[in-house]
């Protein structure tokens, strides 16, 4: 017993240990390995010492971040527009869901589906052609819809009062297709009989809608604003630096923390401010996900994720 | 039951999905119009969904430049076969282990898997690792391995879908008749896996072929764009001279003759065209996928 049979054990799954190698030196690379390099953001670095050598610089590169009005600025833009962004997508997707969710015939269903998710199919890049397409100065739709209307004409790429919106409409068109499948998914595991039971009751359609979809909806909305949450720190990256052609007259609506490391890193080159942006992002993040499971499982243990 | 107001009811759901599905598209359309507009029509008159002058230039511009273009398209499908391909095996292997009935260490693995979603070390830290001491900068590995090659999200996708599809009776049998772990990974447990073999595969693969940041982080050398990276080149020499811009420009002289309006159109409908042709045939296993995700793992 004990010690004899643990080790019988492990000879035993050692299949299994070659099995998970690769996976797990993958792993080991790409995300444990950047992990220590959290230590960058508290040195002065310098390539020649190597990361290991450089001095300590402690929280000097945070008290300088903080200090920009950078900081305020895309830690603001990075959380409005993470909130707008979970309430539009998730009342979208699931106008969407309930629509599918009503419609008889199958082949409808079909071909619907495919066009709501078309859009989360495109690349960014794509996605940002197309914007451009609409919105440029000179050349674009908008435009010249404006002009056959006898309106002045709209310079987006220069004004940044439109982009709150614009990215908000970019960011639901690209995202409400795919998200509506779960939750269609989740109204099709909706017992059919509830719905039967209500009507012998007599329930209208709406109120149908509004007493057994909605309600028995909730877990998978809790589910998914609460995996949102978690990632209210981070940024699609390419929305908010591909789709407004990386404007510098749009920067105080379009950067966030993502933009402003990418710009730190490789355009300036000034790696303690980013690397420092990079770290207040990770732990950030990571505290909004221990809270956001945290307080689910308080209030509703079924749903925390973990 | 299905009377008159049930098919009036039929009737509304299915204009306002119609016209939800419009706004969905009818970006695309633009963008395929646009393609073959003349380039002098929207240099004068803007984008059109009905251009007076219809034309062939910007293909026939591509045609003739085909050695970049098709260069670029080259890298992509090479990155996509590879990365596809070596990242769904390590998905489905990471994946069979943790269905595994319990061993040492299981539950290590799970969570040293788990942990990765919950935290990262960022940008500035990957990047460094990868261009200063893997030495990546302007290498082929760089489009594969940063960031794409296994996400632990499918590897829970996946361990969920062999623990709920593959009864562990079967593969305790193969093993009572002397199979190895590795046959019955190989004879017994990827047969069974198909559906969520070519779920996880397409996930996988619409990464690499959308994928434009690894391109735009680790690759400078034009020989190892692929298609995204060309397009955002592209756009970035327009965004140049947008900057500089006497609205008077004529974006066609400046680009030495070059229909650069449409072409650009041009080559994302060339980018795109293969995931158009594709979906129709995958979507069963796309939304399939996503719906399984919504289930936690």
């Amino acid at each position: 017993m004990g010690k004899k049979k643990t080790w019988k054990n492990i000879k035993r799954a050692f299949p299994l240990y070659i099995m998970v190698a690769p996976g797990f030196l993958y792993l080991l690379i790409n995300n444990y390995v950047p992990m220590t390099g959290i230590i960058i953001a508290f040195k002065h670095l310098n390539f020649a010492k190597g990361i290991l050598h450089s001095d300590w610089a402690g929280l000097s590169n945070f008290k300088y971040l903080f200090k920009t009005p950078d900081a305020a600025l895309i830690t603001r833009n990075t959380l409005l527009y993470n909130f707008a962004f979970i309430v539009v997508n998730t009342t979208v997707s699931i106008l969407i869901a309930i629509l599918l969710s009503e419609l008889r015939s199958k082949t409808k269903v079909k071909i619907f589906q495919s066009a709501v998710l078309i859009p989360s199919l495109i690349s960014i890049i794509i996605v940002s052609y197309l914007v451009y397409a609409f919105l440029s100065g000179r050349t674009g739709f908008v435009n010249g819809l404006l002009t056959s209307l006898g309106k002045e004409n709209i310079s987006f790429y220069t004004e940044s009062k439109y982009w709150p919106f614009i990215l908000i409409f970019v960011n639901c068109w690209k995202g409400a297709g795919y998200s509506s499948i779960i939750y269609l998914a989740a109204i099709l595991g909706i017992d059919q009989e509830m719905y039967e039971a209500a009507e012998i009751d007599g329930a209208t359609r709406w109120h149908k809608i509004k007493c057994i979809t909605l309600p028995l909806l909730k877990s998978t909305v809790i589910t998914m604003t609460l995996l949102s949450i978690g990632r209210i720190f981070y940024s699609d990256f390419g929305l908010f630096y591909q789709v407004p052609m990386n404007s510098g007259a749009l920067i105080n609506a379009t950067n966030t923390i993502d933009t402003y490391v990418y710009r730190g890193l490789i355009e300036l080159g000034d790696i303690s401010m980013s690397s420092a942006a990079c770290v207040y992002q990770s732990l950030m993040g990571f505290a909004l996900v221990m809270i956001a499971n945290w307080l689910t499982k308080r209030y509703s243990s079924e749903n925390a994720l973990f | 039951m299905v009377g008159k107001q049930e098919r009036r009811y039929q009737r509304m759901i299915t204009v306002v999905l119609a016209l939800i599905s419009l706004i969905m598209v009818i970006p695309l359309v633009l963008l395929v119009v646009a393609s073959f507009t003349s380039n002098n029509e929207i240099v004068l008159h803007g984008y059109s969904f009905f251009p007076k002058e219809l034309s062939l230039e910007a293909y026939r511009y591509i045609w003739n430049e085909r050695a970049q273009v098709f260069h670029a398209y080259g890298i992509t499908i090479l990155v996509t076969a590879i990365g596809t391909t070596i990242g769904v095996m390590m998905t489905l292997l990471y994946a069979y282990v943790l269905a595994h009935e319990k061993f040492p260490g299981k539950t290590f693995l799970a969570f040293y898997l788990f942990f990765t979603m919950l935290f990262n070390g960022g940008l500035v830290p990957t990047y460094i690792m990868y261009t200063r001491y893997l030495h990546m900068k302007n290498t082929i590995p760089a489009l594969i391995i940063p960031g794409l090659l296994m996400s632990a999200f499918n590897v829970i996708l996946t361990r969920t879908y062999i623990q709920s599809n593959v009864p562990a009776a079967l593969s305790e049998a193969a093993k009572i008749d002397g199979a190895t772990e590795f046959q019955v990974f190989r004879k017994v447990v990827l047969p069974m896996c198909k559906p969520i073999i070519a779920t996880v595969g397409l996930f996988a693969g619409l990464g690499y072929w959308n994928d434009w940041t690894n391109g735009l982080y680790y690759i400078t050398d034009t020989n190892k764009f692929s298609i995204q990276q060309l397009l955002n080149n592209m756009i970035k020499n327009i965004e140049f001279l947008s900057k500089n811009a006497n609205s008077n420009i004529n974006l066609a002289s400046v680009g030495g003759g070059i229909p650069q309006e449409t072409v650009r159109m041009a080559i994302a409908i060339v980018g795109l065209l293969p995931i158009l042709i594709v979906f129709p045939f995958v979507q069963k296993y796309f939304v399939k996928g996503i719906s399984i995700g919504a289930v936690k793992g």
